[in-house]
């Protein structure tokens, strides 16, 4: 085990004020289950889980609610024991609409019977683990909600040769993943252990950013027993550090080509709170209910990091912050790459790694005006595109043009909208271009 | 002296040798197009518009000649056209009867309130993408103007909020239908008056949240008119293939309890 700097500098990218402050110290606590869940079918990226249980069924905490319904896609399990009040069409935090199963907690919380972890995971083979994390449901919890079954199912042309593990949580508000580093250092490195297992990746490497001393501390002392080839390698405070195409550039200097994969330059990227599930599926056998979101912002009155059960409705999770005083904006995720909501009434998904509120005093509300040419957004694209241009082709509905000019390869990161004193919604161009673009290829393939 | 007739000479002998190279290829590489293909070019309007479902009024009339494609789907040209085009090509004209766009949502600024500020790029899908639109009904029209700016001809204006066409300027080449991320436009024949101006397939209670002027599923409408109307889920549709005779119809405009269905002539 050795702590390095990371070797190489990403390009692009910006600086925003990280306010980290208010949650950074305080521990995550364990919220118990609300007095309604309403569990999306969509938790995760790819085809939403098909509901299995049906009004009046009891369930148990762990009992698969929802079947995967392809082959991007996950299970969903019962976040506590109680009995389904509905099952019906909700609005998703992402805007779209997706079955979900309501469930009222019965405050047993009583786990189903016959969960069996692999207690010798280190000689099982990767078939016998990647299934166990198949019925656990697990999908990256990062943000983009990828299946992690899917991607630690890598084609055997396509080696892994270094699993990036990444606590870099370079959002702004986040600390999620920070307490879950101090907290849990030794469950996230076995969580990490057995994914090298799982791929035979020679090389291990462990990404935070430095502004979090504490969790590079306590990831340094849990990581000092591991042997093989692990280092951790520290980056540079910046946004998008945490992006994994930038974190694999800032660690092994290699460059993910346009509309392709980690997995083409043998590497894979995992959040740190994905390993710690996969350590409960594996050793416990324990499919995912719960997940830790910070719920942080100047409304709220005690923010903190709490572990929610998956399917907890926001309004629940501002009360169990002490509530909020008058709040002008909801966002789900942080302040970059979140989404803004309408509203308290959606509920948290695998993937909620934040629930942020905003005052009045603290958003701007802007018209856009036309491009000045002054490139900032150029210098700032981690992607190397050219927003200011994209945009126009996009405004004019040109998609071919802007897919000639990659317009897929964005990350939707915001570093544009946010560096534009034009104050134009590049990103938003981006992502209704990607949507137009995908459509139009989905047609063609028909 | 010897230069210029060099050049003159070179010149000329290129010429000549291109002449009759083209004079050759006109006879023996010709292509046969059927005179017919360019006589009803020249009587379709020549708009363009792409509503007939071909690339513009040449593959249109391309289509006729050689795949005998039906005579009446020029909207544009109306009534006018298919007759000349009978006439020329010694078809019967079997009339399609003009058509217009209708925007079926009632949900303007008064009627319909929001859920949030959007204040992102002003196009429908765009807003729809973001929490799935502003609007509380989930069905109703955005009023960002996806449809307004793809119509040729300008019929269609954002009043409070909501899409309108003028089916005066229409020419039903369907550009709209196929622009709006909702679904909520429809091409209705103008003889028809009474409309069901919704989109919501949500239950009664939803939809009472969402709008003043939505359908409820009541099913009313279907017990009144018979088979001018019939339900779909929670939402009542107008079968405009069915006639509506004018006192069931104002039965129905009476009588609806969401306040959805309307009289509107679409008549210019």
């Amino acid at each position: 085990m050795k702590t390095i700097r990371a070797p190489y500098r990403v390009r692009g990218g910006v600086h925003p004020v990280y306010r980290k402050d208010r949650t950074r110290e305080k521990t995550i606590v364990d919220l118990p289950p609300p007095a309604l869940l309403r569990v999306s079918m969509a938790q995760h990226l790819g085809a939403p889980a098909r509901p299995v249980v049906k009004k009046g069924d009891a369930v148990a905490r762990g009992q698969v609610i929802g079947e995967p319904s392809g082959f991007i896609s996950a299970a969903v399990h019962a976040p506590a024991s109680g009995a389904v009040k509905a099952v019906d069409n909700e609005r998703t935090p992402a805007g779209g609409a997706a079955p979900a199963v309501q469930i009222e907690p019965d405050g047993e919380d009583r786990w189903i019977e016959g969960l069996e972890g692999l207690s010798d995971w280190a000689r099982a083979d990767a078939k016998t683990i990647v299934g166990k994390v198949a019925a656990a449901g697990i999908a990256g919890m990062g943000g983009a909600g990828f299946p992690t079954h899917v991607k630690l199912s890598p084609p055997p042309d396509k080696p892994i040769d270094t699993l990036i593990l990444n606590g870099a949580e370079c959002e702004p508000y986040l600390t999620a993943d920070h307490r879950l580093m101090i907290e849990h250092a030794s469950g996230i490195v076995q969580g990490l252990e057995i994914v090298r297992h799982v791929l035979g990746a020679g090389a291990v490497r462990v990404a935070i950013e430095d502004n979090k001393p504490e969790a590079i501390a306590a990831m340094e002392q849990a990581l000092a027993g591991v042997a093989g080839d692990v280092a951790l390698v520290i980056l540079e405070t910046g946004y998008p550090q945490g992006a994994e195409k930038q974190q694999i550039y800032a660690i092994t200097g290699r460059e993910v080509p346009s509309a392709g994969l980690p997995m083409d330059v043998g590497c894979l990227v995992e959040n740190v709170g994905t390993a710690l599930s996969v350590r409960d599926a594996v050793l416990a056998g324990r499919p995912l209910t719960e997940r830790v979101t910070t719920v942080t912002g100047t409304p709220v009155r005690a923010p903190g990091n709490v572990r929610a059960r998956l399917g907890t409705p926001y309004a629940d999770l501002l009360a169990a912050c002490g509530g909020g005083e008058a709040f002008a904006k909801i966002v789900a995720g942080g302040p970059m790459m979140g989404l803004a909501q309408p509203g308290l009434d959606a509920t948290t998904t695998k993937t909620a790694s934040g629930l942020l509120f905003l005052a009045p005093g603290e958003i701007a509300t802007y018209s856009s005006m036309p491009c000045i040419g002054c490139g900032r957004c150029i210098v700032a694209c981690p992607m190397l595109l050219m927003p200011a241009e994209l945009s126009q082709f996009l405004e004019a509905e040109d998609y071919e043009g802007a897919e000639g000019l990659n317009v897929m390869d964005c990350i939707e990161c915001g570093c544009c909208s946010f560096s534009c004193p034009a104050h134009r919604p590049l990103v938003q161009h981006m992502k209704q271009g990607k949507a137009h673009v995908m459509l139009k290829r989905r047609a063609a393939k028909k | 002296m010897t230069s210029i007739l060099m050049t003159a000479g070179t010149v000329g002998g290129i010429g000549l040798v291109c002449g009759v190279a083209l004079a050759l290829a006109a006879r023996f590489l010709a292509v046969k197009e059927d005179p017919r293909i360019a006589a009803v070019t020249e009587l379709l309007p020549g708009a363009n518009c792409g509503g007939c479902g071909y690339a513009g009024c040449a593959d249109y009339a391309r289509a006729i000649v050689v795949d005998g494609a039906a005579i009446n789907l020029c909207a544009p040209g109306g009534q006018e056209t298919l007759d000349r085009l009978a006439a020329y090509l010694g078809q019967e004209a079997e009339a399609g009867e003009k058509k217009v766009a209708l925007v079926l949502c009632g949900g303007d600024a008064g009627k319909a309130p929001r859920r949030y500020a959007y204040n992102g790029v002003a196009d429908c899908a765009a807003a729809h993408a973001v929490a799935g639109g502003d609007k509380i009904c989930a069905y109703g029209c955005l009023g960002y103007g996806s449809c307004a700016r793809v119509c040729p001809t300008g019929a269609i204006a954002i009043r409070d909020g909501l899409a309108v066409v003028d089916p005066a300027l229409c020419i039903s080449c369907g550009a709209c239908v196929k622009a709006c991320p909702r679904n909520l436009i429809q091409l209705v024949p103008v003889s028809q008056d009474v409309h069901v101006l919704c989109s919501s397939n949500d239950k009664g209670p939803v939809v009472k949240k969402a709008c003043s002027v939505g359908c409820i599923g009541c099913r009313l409408c279907v017990k009144l008119g018979g088979d001018a109307f019939e339900m779909d889920g929670f939402l009542a549709h107008r079968r405009y293939h069915e006639s509506l005779d004018e006192e069931t119809g104002d039965k129905a405009v009476d009588k609806c309890p969401g306040h959805c269905i309307v009289r509107r002539s679409l008549r210019s």
